[in-house]
């Protein structure tokens, strides 16, 4: 690790001051701290929002729920209204990491690092959520861009992610064996109309929803009605745990297994 | 005293809580790490980047010139002044000539040749001061193309002038010609090519040294995460330094866990002990975890085929193996050993086979040295002769306990024919006891119920042999060892009657604190509590050769052993003439000595009072005190053996293999307390379905960059990973030491991979899967389902 000074601010306010004069903001930390200690990452200066009351809390309201961008993943997994509302983003938290990342880690940290494996950003996706900033809020289709890319601009704050209460939903994650990150995640969520929206993470450049798979289950909402949808391998990546062929064979699976732990 | 009186003293069989878990489990442990000393500064070293290169210069100016730094060393700075690193087992090629034996220099000065490879050395007052400093030093490299697989290295670019075929050796073992006609004349014979796969051996604490250096007394000493800390230290100064030994002392604190990877000198070692007395200071340097991924000794990396000749029964006639062994860039301390020695001569596993023949070809690549790691040849035996085994039986259209049952080994002593003999088994009892175990009987009803889920469930079987407590010396070295197998025991009866014994063997998480103080209470009577085990320090222990090989109870207890023989004949003396009563009719029990046909009795604890306070005491003719020390060199080795049986689940939508079952039952001779060898067996199994499953050290053929080089891409196993394993013991003594043990500390490991594979394949066989090389990770099983599909 390198030097850096270290700020704490109280204020959301506050916070987007310093980060538009370049500091580093840090929300939870369980990324950014690790490619700090290995010299990866070499911030002058870090803005802990860990202090800034605003920004936690889970709320619901019409329909939504709102979750303060440094809600837990131990919170989220362990929250009444999750459990209650979307239980399959409550059994998604609560399979991020291991406890200690959950006991550090934020959703709002975790959807603006928009790693291409992280399992929150297919829960967004798949659910129709909205991010909330300091200045505007943004699609879910429209924030995640790629491999660690979002639509947030220097120095923009989340501040919540708002998520719509959908009819039914699940994640269903097939964990790299080694990291146990998701090698092929499907979130799939039914939405009071009857339309689904599936995203897939793991699976390539960053977080992305299946056509194929949503309209075949818009039509039918039941595991058969997939099982012939194809996952185009060129957009798959490929590496020591997986060829692109295993994971689009993955994305099948757990599409699958996802729709019929929904319906269970 | 016989195993069979020893076995039915008090405290032998009894799981009494480890001694030093209070000290570990409450944080007080004292590790390398953990040792401050006076004047010490923090070693950085600057790591080769490629697999193979040309250094054509390193310009250390900027670094040198950085805050706190006090030196940065170079190759250019100890050649000359030290040599490198030695191997310690001499192998010949069939010619008679030796192996290959290129420079393993302490800090590169020409060439690197692997990923990982030193290249300097950066001191400085504190840590981040000498990372700052090693980012700084300008190393200017030639790149070379690497040379990463073994079948092609031959063709590839020269790793060493000294090797230029890349070949370090060809070794072989038994009577070609004979096995060459016992094929020919076989009724069927059996095939198999596979591949052992690379082992990283990430243990707990990563490796650590903290070197330092008197003026005054011209001495130096060294903490080291290490399992033998004088063979360390004779490697370092009669080979490396050629400094007096007696000026050295290497003390290996708690361990933290060493799986053979501490057993070796390495290049850190010498590095900052010699530097520190260039600096006249104390040095620190612990390896961060991507250091220990890249720079500590591997393990395994064979690609083997073999052959089983049969007749119309399935009896085996004789067994062919040709394996390539990766020996890495260079010979670590062991390397040469590992897949010659102590493998060729296992693969006659537990079975007649009349005639073997192996071959081996060791080979230079440039990855990090490979060397002995947890069972060192014999899981990489035991998985030849395993998976063949099974394939025979499959092949021969029997039950996997069939054709072993048909092919065990039933008399003893028996005599193999790749040079072991074997001095008590009883590998029935063992198979019958697993399979009752495994409820192997409700098998196929398991498979249904399976099946009716839409998954596939198989059983494997591993019946395997090991070879603990390497032996004899003369032996040894005439088979190329270029050390001593013996081990060194002090009992040092203290006045109040509680005891020390310094032990040469070195515990890095086996419990030995415990079972040596067991050991010593049954023999002395007393309670273990008054008995102190002190190992691993150079200056206060007699010299031994440390922990590797399951030899530290076998080898170590029985020093340990002796000394207490000789403790036990001079405390009779002092008790006759306590009682004045004849010497030769002195009775020692239950920690009192008596006479003969008389109820004249004294405790142990005034014989020991009268050593140190020799008033009324036969001082013509006995020395005072009660220390003695016993160095024993074993007869032959011990034969732990046992079968295994795994049950696994496998979907083959995802590929993905879930352990049922795992039961072992194992022969360990006898055992002093069943606890610690439960752990053992539970930690080498976890090891063994690592390897089996999960662990793979890939490195890339291009480039020669290790893939695996972090805990997000190497897969440890974890305990989710696993159901309860299921343990059994059968005992049949070992026959020649006092203890009758024959050791547990490897057996998980190497007898468990074979039965997870064969399981693996048992449950595809539906699918049309006939082979599959570990790890058998989710893909690559998904994969073999998809080829036999095609």
């Amino acid at each position: 690790m390198y030097a850096f000074t270290y700020e704490r601010p109280a204020t959301a306010a506050d916070a987007a001051r310093l980060a538009a004069a370049g500091g580093k903001l840090l929300a939870g930390g369980q990324t950014l701290l690790a490619s700090m200690k290995l010299r990866l990452a070499a911030p002058e200066q870090l803005v802990d929002l860990g202090a800034i009351q605003e920004l936690k809390g889970i709320r619901r309201e019409a329909g939504t729920l709102t979750i303060g961008a440094m809600t837990r993943h131990c919170e989220v997994a362990e929250s009444a209204e999750v459990r209650a509302d979307i239980p399959a983003l409550a059994d998604l938290a609560s399979h991020i990491g291991d406890k200690q990342v959950r006991a550090m880690g934020t959703i709002g940290g975790s959807v603006a690092n928009n790693d291409p494996a992280a399992d929150y950003p297919a829960a967004l996706m798949a659910l129709g959520a909205t991010v909330h900033t300091g200045t505007r809020q943004i699609k879910a289709d429209d924030f995640f861009q790629g491999l660690f890319a979002t639509a947030l601009q220097d120095g923009e704050l989340i501040t919540a992610i708002g998520l719509p209460i959908p009819r039914r939903a699940a994640y269903v994650k097939f964990a790299q064996p080694a990291s146990r990150f998701a090698l092929i995640g499907v979130f799939v969520a039914q939405q009071g109309d009857g339309s689904v929206r599936v995203a897939v993470t793991g699976g390539g450049n960053g977080v992305f929803r299946h056509a194929g798979m949503e309209a075949a289950l818009t039509r039918q909402f039941t595991p058969d009605a997939v099982a012939g949808v194809k996952t185009d391998e060129a957009e798959m990546s490929s590496d020591l745990h997986g060829s692109a062929a295993y994971r689009a064979h993955l994305v099948g699976v757990m599409t699958q297994r996802a729709v019929a732990q929904a319906l269970a | 005293m016989g195993a069979t009186e020893f076995a039915k003293l008090p405290h032998i069989g009894e799981s009494l809580k480890r001694k030093e878990d209070v000290r570990f489990l409450t944080g007080v442990g004292n590790y390398t790490d953990d040792i401050v000393q006076a004047h010490q500064k923090y070693a950085v070293f600057v790591r080769s980047p490629h697999a193979h290169a040309i250094v054509k210069k390193v310009d250390t100016a900027a670094a040198s010139a950085m805050p706190g730094v006090a030196r940065v060393f170079t190759g250019a700075d100890v050649e000359g002044k030290m040599g490198g690193l030695p191997c310690g087992w001499l192998i010949s090629n069939p010619d008679g000539s030796p192996m290959k034996e290129p420079p393993h220099p302490i800090l590169a000065s020409k060439k690197v040749r692997y990923v990982g490879d030193h290249v300097a050395m950066v001191v400085a007052d504190t840590l981040a001061q000498a990372r700052d400093a090693a980012e700084a030093v300008v190393v200017d490299y030639e790149e070379l193309a690497p040379v990463i697989d073994m079948r092609t290295a031959a063709k590839g670019p020269a790793l060493h002038d000294e090797a230029p075929d890349n070949h370090c050796y060809k070794w072989t073992l038994g009577d070609k010609a004979a096995v060459d006609a016992a094929f020919a004349g076989a009724a069927h014979v059996t095939k198999l090519d596979l591949t052992n796969n690379r082992l990283i051996p990430n243990a707990m604490e990563p490796r650590a040294v903290n070197a330092s250096y008197n003026r005054g007394t011209d001495e130096s000493v060294l903490y080291v995460a290490n399992q033998n800390p004088h063979v360390e230290r004779l490697l370092m100064t009669a080979f490396v330094l050629q400094w007096p030994e007696h000026k050295v002392r290497v003390i290996a604190p708690d361990v933290g866990g060493g799986f053979g990877s501490k057993i070796f000198l390495y290049a850190e070692d010498v590095a900052a002990t010699w530097a520190a007395k260039q600096l006249n200071c104390a040095i620190k340097w612990t390896a961060e975890r991507s250091e220990s991924f890249v720079s500590d000794a591997h393990g395994r990396d064979h690609i083997t085929h073999a052959e089983m000749a049969m007749d119309k029964d399935g009896k085996f006639l004789a067994m062919r193996v040709h394996t390539h062994a990766n020996l890495g860039a260079y010979l670590s301390t062991f390397a040469s050993s590992v897949p010659t020695i102590l493998y060729g001569t296992l693969l006659a596993g537990q079975y007649t086979a009349p005639q073997i023949y192996v071959e081996v070809d060791g080979w230079f690549t440039s990855t990090a040295p490979v060397d002995a790691y947890r069972g060192a040849g014999r899981p990489e035996a035991t998985y030849v002769v395993e998976r063949l085994v099974t394939r025979c039986a499959w092949e021969m259209g029997l039950a996997q306990d069939e054709i072993r049952k048909r092919n065990f080994i039933t008399q003893f002593p028996y005599q193999t024919p790749v040079a072991l003999q074997y001095d008590t088994g009883d590998y029935h009892a063992c198979m019958s006891d697993a399979q009752k175990l495994a409820d192997v009987a409700g098998f196929d009803a398991r498979r249904k119920a399976s099946e009716a889920k839409g998954l596939r469930r198989g059983i494997g079987y591993s019946s395997y042999i090991e070879a603990c407590g390497l032996a004899p010396s003369n032996i040894a070295g005439a088979l190329g060892a270029r050390a001593g197998l013996f081990e060194a025991g002090e009992v040092r009866v203290n006045p109040t009657g509680s005891v020390t014994v310094f032990t040469g063997s070195h515990s890095h998480g086996q419990g030995h604190e415990t079972t040596f103080a067991q050991l010593v209470a049954a023999r002395l009577g007393i309670d273990p509590s008054q008995v102190d085990i002190v190992h691993g320090d150079t200056g206060r222990i007699p010299f031994g050769m440390g922990t590797y090989g399951s030899r530290s109870l076998s080898v170590g207890g029985t020093a340990i052993m002796k000394a207490l023989d000789k403790i036990e004949a001079k405390a009779k003396k002092i008790a006759a003439h306590l009682m004045e009563a004849s010497d030769a009719d002195i009775e020692f029990a239950n920690g009192e000595f008596t006479v003969k046909g008389t109820d004249k009795k004294i405790p142990f604890g005034q014989v020991a009072l009268t050593a140190y306070v020799p008033h009324n005491y036969p001082l013509d003719k006995l020395e005072p005190g009660l220390n003695e020390t016993a160095f024993y060199d074993p007869t032959n080795f011990t034969y732990p053996a046992g079968t295994y049986i795994c049950e696994v689940e496998v979907d083959p939508a995802t590929g993905v293999v879930r352990v049922d079952r795992f039961t072992t039952v194992d022969d360990f001779g006898v055992i002093i307390n069943p606890m610690i060898v439960e752990g053992q067996v539970h930690g080498g199994v976890a090891q063994g379905l690592g390897q089996a499953l999960m662990e793979h050290g890939v490195y890339d053929p291009d480039s020669g960059q290790l893939l695996t080089g972090s805990y997000s891409d190497y897969t440890m196993p974890r305990a989710d990973n696993f159901p309860e394993f299921k343990l059994g013991h059968v005992c049949t003594p070992c026959t020649h030491n006092p203890i009758g043990s024959k050791g547990c500390g490897e057996a998980g490991a190497i007898g468990s991979p074979p039965a997870v594979i064969n399981a693996v394949l048992d449950a595809l066989a539906p699918l049309g899967v006939k082979d599959l090389d570990m790890p058998a990770t989710p893909y690559r099983v998904w994969q073999a389902i998809q080829s036999a599909k095609a």
